[in-house]
């Protein structure tokens, strides 16, 4: 089954100068073809500026296709009616996570999108706390957003978005702003979601070892889909990843330059494990 | 001319109940032209420190010597200060307002009481410092790519002419080019015109590859303190600290681990694939 399935998408919006006057008409998305099964664990890189974001927004019907077809579990993105299943179906989180946290108490604000969906009150007390355990904030749930790391922060927006029941979750950059241990745990709550929910994650980041473990990614280009593939066949393709201003993750880096300095290692490299392995041989 | 502070404390609501130390007797001279990188988890008072530095917020106890004066002293001219010493927050191009690029960085120099000959030569200089081509001076600052705007935010800085630069987590969110670019200006700007650099980021790999000098915060104080290498030895502490050490330093401790004697003191690509060569070729 397909929850996502996009088609020919290309969304174009017009450039006005400072009178307004239109100066010209851009193309965000040029022609998207992008599947993804229930349950993968995507991942999109791309340049700023590349489209990453204005996909994203197409999957949540934020934004529609100017041509072209999207489809979120069967529903068309443009269809009106269909936006509420279709937000229910893919939740979002966003970069910054105090734009997003609303509640003053964390189950508060967790139970914000149950709430609006018309759940009932005892159902939506469980929700609230299986949503937090999920993402190991249960513990808080009584507290204020306020004194909470940003990784939390984060992890609380994420729970805010399962406690909808999504089968689908896209984050737009959820680690940009943290610091290290507030990035290895979003990601670590986001491989769990994956691995033990079933939840279809995609991913945006510009982080490129926060990747290494999805089973696909997609690298954007100027509004088009330029790379795919899993992250061994990607991370390969050093030259290409860097013309599209891109990198790869630094122990790739390290195996690939003793590679060319004629040592015996796998073409891809992507773990310390895999580094320590190829070397103890 | 060096900063020195001396004993410097900073307290939240000292007269209420919940009052909280958000920096702790801290005594650190920072010489001239040096690059320094600010690393620590969030909450651990980095953003305190800095604007302690800058002169926004008073001291409770201890002081900020800027070349020999006190800053905080009832006779100090904060304008003295505010030429000498400029700041770039966090996602500066929230902050860029006028039509072109060129208007948005006369802004600072302007407010100086500088005459119109002396602002433009300025911010035509911190444009070409900052890598801008003419042809790009009198768009809207609104259609430049992120490392653009983020760089005619440095540049409007750079036109105020400061000999030491603040610039808090200048790349969050940027693409790896863009985020390169930024640190390799940022680099020269410290090599080539002498400023004094105090930068904040979350990427130890950054860190390691350009800071001179590293400072750790942790719980309101500077816990370690030392060159990039120095620093990232204390594997054990930083993690305590929720920090980390660069991903190539994480991979030689490993590999030692699995019976492979490489020294691990390599913190970029380039020393560890020196050392992985030396011991196995």
């Amino acid at each position: 089954m397909k929850i996502i399935k996009s088609k020919d998408v290309t969304f174009e919006y017009i450039k006005r100068d400072e009178n307004g006057e239109v100066e010209g008409i851009n193309k965000a998305l040029d022609n998207i073809n992008l599947d993804v099964k229930e349950g993968e664990f995507i991942s999109i890189l791309g340049a700023n500026g590349s489209g990453k974001s204005t996909f994203a927004k197409h999957i949540n019907s934020i934004l529609m296709p100017t041509e072209g077809t999207l489809w979120v579990d069967g529903m068309d993105t443009s269809d009106e009616d269909k936006i509420l299943d279709i937000r229910m179906t893919a939740g979002m989180v966003f970069q910054n996570p105090d734009n997003q946290i609303i509640g003053q108490v964390i189950e508060e604000d967790v139970a914000f999108g149950p709430e609006n969906m018309g759940v009932e009150t005892a159902q939506i007390r469980e929700r609230v706390d299986e949503a937090l355990k999920t993402v190991g904030m249960l513990d808080y749930k009584k507290n204020s957003p306020n004194k909470l790391s940003g990784g939390q922060k984060q992890r609380v927006s994420i729970a805010g978005v399962l406690a909808m029941h999504p089968k689908c979750i896209v984050l737009d950059e959820p680690t940009a702003m943290l610091d290290p241990a507030g990035r290895k745990e979003v990601i670590r709550a986001l491989r769990a979601l994956n691995d033990v929910e079933k939840i279809t994650i995609i991913l945006i980041t510009h982080y490129m070892e926060e990747t290494i473990y999805s089973d696909r990614i997609f690298v954007m280009n100027k509004g088009k889909i330029a790379m795919e593939g899993t992250p061994r066949e990607i991370f390969t393709r050093v030259e290409e990843l860097e013309e599209f201003r891109l990198e790869i993750p630094q122990i790739t880096r390290l195996a690939y330059e003793l590679r060319k300095e004629g040592m015996r290692i796998p073409e891809c490299v992507l773990t310390i494990k895999e580094l320590c392995d190829a070397l103890s041989r | 001319m060096p900063i020195i502070t001396d004993h410097l404390t900073y307290v939240y609501g000292a007269k209420s109940k919940s009052k909280k130390t958000a920096l702790d007797d801290v005594s650190v001279k920072i010489e001239d032209g040096q690059f320094i990188g600010l690393i620590g988890h969030t909450g651990s008072g980095k953003t305190t420190f800095l604007q302690l530095l800058a002169g926004l917020i008073k001291p409770f106890s201890g002081t900020v010597y800027l070349d020999g004066e006190d800053i905080f002293a009832k006779d100090y001219d904060m304008k003295t200060l505010r030429g000498k010493l400029g700041i770039v927050f966090q996602y500066p191009e929230h902050q860029l307002f006028e039509e072109t690029v060129f208007k948005d960085v006369c802004f600072g120099p302007k407010n100086l009481g500088l005459d119109e000959k002396e602002v433009q030569l300025r911010a035509y200089e911190a444009l070409k410092l900052t890598g801008f081509e003419d042809d790009n001076f009198y768009r809207s600052p609104f259609e430049l790519s992120g490392g653009q705007k983020r760089r005619a935010a440095i540049a409007g800085v750079l036109a105020m002419k400061p000999k030491i630069l603040i610039l808090d987590e200048p790349t969050a969110g940027l693409d790896p080019g863009g985020k390169k670019e930024i640190l390799d200006l940022v680099k020269s700007l410290c090599k080539n015109q002498g400023i004094t650099i105090i930068l904040v980021s979350h990427s130890m790999e950054d860190m390691a590859e350009y800071a001179d000098r590293i400072l750790v915060m942790n719980d309101a104080k500077i816990v370690l303190d030392g060159t990039p290498t120095e620093v990232f030895s204390h594997y054990d502490e930083l993690k305590g600290y929720g920090l980390n050490v660069p991903q190539v330093t994480l991979a030689m401790l490993q590999l030692r681990e699995c019976g492979i004697p490489v020294r691990t003191d390599a913190i970029t690509v380039e020393q560890a694939k020196k050392e992985i060569l030396r011991v196995l070729r």
